[in-house]
């Protein structure tokens, strides 16, 4: 992490010193900072740097607020982002907008090995014109082994049973995600979530699951508190991305292990911001970076799921500790019994309606 | 002066120039003004940009409405004929209308917009607009039936309603929303509902806070700057140092400093277990709750407090406490009718400082604030940076600034703005 802080630290130093001449080209990409930039700097970044000589790519960690600060750039005309990281409504937003480029997959991006082309290979994890797969990435649960005993938890209704797992939780605060596992938790088939949550008897349900355990809940923001969290013995069990699960437990060595019983699918990837000075040559980085080889590399490094069909078989071994990493990947069949996939055009509309109601119900 | 103009006629005085001396001094008068002037240009023009414009385009932003009218400009001029008191929802003249601008909107890519901002007032619109405008190109007329097939929300009245009221250049739903207010279905204004309200609450707990922390910070504060105050020089200025100590640390760490303190497998809860206080298994919740937000914005705080009492304090001399004394007050007395009433400009000043920074804290309540502990500065950034709801983020906002003007008159009538010191 501090040799690429450096690395950083230096490339924009030395991009600075060449602005006068001109002769190189600088992208500013923006992302999730941590582990996850890191990903991308060995499996895309750097390779490409080293086949495009007068390219610099500069990271901008503001991932986690970059719509709001793309709608600011655009509302003053000055949009200084090339490339930005996203979650896929995130990006489904960003195009409704006006704010991203429109992309023809296929004529954009790179095909297949055998030839399947690109819009075929990413199948309908494009869920908007304007969006470029990266990552398959799960919402799920990590839980302290030394707190749990004999008897690991193992579906979602442990995250709701205070008396066989007593202490805290640490859950999401917002609506999306707790509102369907707790309606699982109490019972609804995963094929009739959504519909019940769309009824207002539906939320009032979740909310009454929730409040089983409102009182022993931690409440996180940010993906690296529950990991902080769990290493500090504060919780018992709570719900993270599971990449960072994935490096508390396989690097930090932590006495922690996945519950993977619902966890949530939901998608990463890329938008080219409009008004980007940099167009074509995002378009080309844009092909290098996602094709087959280069998503099935940055599992090397991170434990999210390549978005390509083809990149799957290819997946390898981690880069430094030399595991295998299938097993490792959410969607992995071991893992991936029950699984939810996030109903984007649900929380579309309702996001901002339940989120309303849930800070209401935290609040009361 | 007076007298000069009275005599000026027919005599009037001149300088040795001829001019006349009244214009001379105005002149000269003139010239000294725009050289002050010119010395403050940079300085207003830096607020006026920085500040005034910034604060005004948030005020209108709370208001402004435009993008509906703006994206469905054929359709909603004739909309306004439409009576949505009546249980028919509009017939196709609007519905034509509502093609083109479906068309039009998805060809420009700008129908996203208004969907995203009715879906505020009514959660469906979403999904509505972008699913109907990627459709709309292949519509045949009759339209009105067109539409209803492909999302029969088009259908339902009260989506219709809620374009309709929603359909001016301005609005007040983001105030009223910031109220906890809303609108029935027949376009009524009603309260929401207790398991729907928020922020009346939250604005009341961050000011019960604010006002808690200031309490606490002006107790903690006031024994700490009378010593620095008495202490001489050499060993003061060591004092000082240790106040400001914290003004030279980030925020970040000494908020990260508290969770490693406070937390359950923390520090402090470790040291009264090991000492036999608490049992291992009712260690004590001390952050991700009201007390963290209090105890570590206090520390956070405090030098805001010092400062300007420390500065207050130095001006009074010792020898009225011993004057009181010897005239015949006792040390309680003479504390609370000599020293306190010298101290108020610093008590005023520090508990200005105080609570209005911390009406407006969002960093440290958002780390150790739990559910009970997050202010409303919090949800303003929640719309700004997530649910991308400026306009509620903006209003929320001018609430807060309104409460701060109100609160900063309140405390003018009652204690005096002239009667306050920062140093």
């Amino acid at each position: 992490m501090n040799k690429f802080v450096k690395q950083t630290l230096l490339a924009t130093a030395v991009t600075a010193a060449m602005v006068s001449t001109a002769s190189a080209k600088e992208l500013v990409m923006v992302s999730w900072g941590g582990a996850y930039t890191a990903s991308q700097q060995k499996a895309y970044h750097e390779p490409y740097m080293a086949n495009n000589p007068g390219v610099t790519i500069i990271n901008d960690d503001s991932g986690s607020g970059a719509l709001a600060k793309l709608r600011a750039m655009k509302e003053a005309g000055n949009v200084t982002w090339d490339l930005i990281d996203m979650t896929g409504s995130a990006a489904m937003t960003a195009c409704e907008e006006g704010l991203a480029e429109e992309i023809d997959h296929d004529k954009v991006l790179a095909n297949a090995p055998d030839g399947t082309p690109a819009s075929v290979d990413f199948g309908d994890l494009i869920i908007s014109p304007c969006f470029v797969p990266q990552i398959v990435y799960s919402t799920t649960f990590g839980y302290r082994t030394d707190k749990v005993g004999s008897n690991p938890p193992t579906s979602i209704n442990d995250v709701f049973d205070l008396e066989k797992y007593p202490g805290k939780r640490s859950l999401e605060k917002r609506a999306v995600n707790n509102m369907e596992w707790a309606l699982l938790a109490d019972g609804v088939p995963s094929d009739k979530v959504y519909d019940v949550l769309a009824t207002d008897a539906g939320v009032k349900r979740a909310f009454a699951k929730l409040d089983t355990i409102k009182d022993s809940v931690v409440w996180w923001e940010k993906g690296a508190q529950t990991p902080q969290l769990l290493a500090d013995g504060e919780i018992v069990m709570g719900s993270t991305y599971n990449g960072r699960l994935f490096s508390l437990i396989v690097e930090e060595k932590q006495p922690v292990a996945m519950m993977w019983d619902w966890q949530v699918f939901d998608l990463d990837g890329w938008i080219v911001p409009k008004g980007t000075k940099n167009k074509a040559e995002v378009m080309k980085y844009l092909k290098f970076a996602t094709d087959t080889q280069r998503l099935a590399d940055q599992s090397k490094y991170i434990s999210y799921g390549p978005a390509r069909a083809s990149s799957a078989p290819l997946v390898g071994k981690h880069a430094t500790l030399g595991i295998d990493m299938a097993p490792h990947m959410p969607t992995a069949p071991a893992n991936s019994k029950n699984t939810l996939l996030y109903n984007i055009e649900f929380w579309a509309d309702n996001t901002d309606d339940l989120n309303e109601k849930f800070y209401a119900w935290l609040a009361n | 002066m007076n007298s000069s103009v009275k005599h000026s006629n027919p005599s009037v005085m001149v300088t040795a120039d001829g001019v006349p001396l009244m214009v001379s001094l105005s002149r000269a008068k003139r010239k000294a003004k725009i050289r002050a002037l010119l010395l403050v240009t940079p300085l207003f023009l830096f607020i006026l940009v920085t500040f005034f414009i910034p604060i005004a385009s948030m005020l209108l932003r709370s208001v402004d409405n435009e993008v509906v009218e703006e994206t469905l400009s054929r359709t909603v001029p004739i909309l306004q004929g439409w009576d949505q008191t009546g249980d028919t929802i509009p017939d196709e003249t609007v519905f034509v209308a509502l093609h083109q601008d479906f068309v039009d909107g998805y060809r420009e890519k700008t129908i996203g917009s208004p969907g995203r901002r009715l879906n505020y007032e009514k959660p469906g619109f979403s999904s509505l607009f972008r699913k109907t405008a990627r459709k709309a190109e292949k519509f045949e007329p009759p339209y009105q039936a067109a539409f209803i097939k492909a999302d029969k929300k088009w259908g339902d009245i009260n989506y219709w309603r809620v374009l309709k009221r929603e359909s001016g250049p301005s609005t007040d739903s983001y105030y009223m929303t910031a109220l906890d207010y809303g609108y029935n279905d027949l376009g009524e204004r009603v309260a929401k509902a207790d398991d729907q309200s928020i922020y009346v609450d939250l604005f009341g707990r961050t000011f019960w806070i604010s006002f808690v922390i200031t309490s606490i910070c002006l107790v903690l504060a006031f024994p700490i700057s009378y010593l620095l105050s008495i202490l001489p020089a050499k060993s003061s200025n060591l004092l000082m140092i240790l106040v400001l100590l914290p003004f030279w640390t980030s925020l970040l760490v000494r908020t990260s400093a508290w969770i490693a303190l406070l937390q359950q497998q923390g520090v402090i809860n470790d040291m009264l277990v090991w000492a036999g206080f608490l049992g291992d298994d009712n260690r004590l919740a001390m952050i991700h709750n009201q007390a963290g937000t209090i105890i570590a914005m206090v520390h956070v705080l405090l030098p805001f407090m010092v400062l300007p009492l420390y500065s207050v304090m130095k001006t009074i001399p010792q020898s009225y406490m011993r004057a009181a004394r010897s005239l015949g007050a006792n040390p309680f007395t003479a504390f609370v009718r000599v020293y306190l009433p010298g101290t108020i400009p610093g008590i005023g000043a520090g508990s200005i400082l105080v609570f209005i920074i911390s009406i407006g804290y969002y960093i440290t309540p958002a780390l150790v604030g739990g559910q009970s502990g997050t202010l409303i500065s919090n949800f303003i950034a929640y719309h700004l940076q997530s649910s991308l709801n400026w306009g509620l983020a903006a209003a929320l906002g001018a609430i807060l600034l309104f409460a701060v003007f109100a609160l900063y008159i309140l405390y003018d009538k009652i204690v005096g703005i002239d009667n306050m010191k920062l140093g």
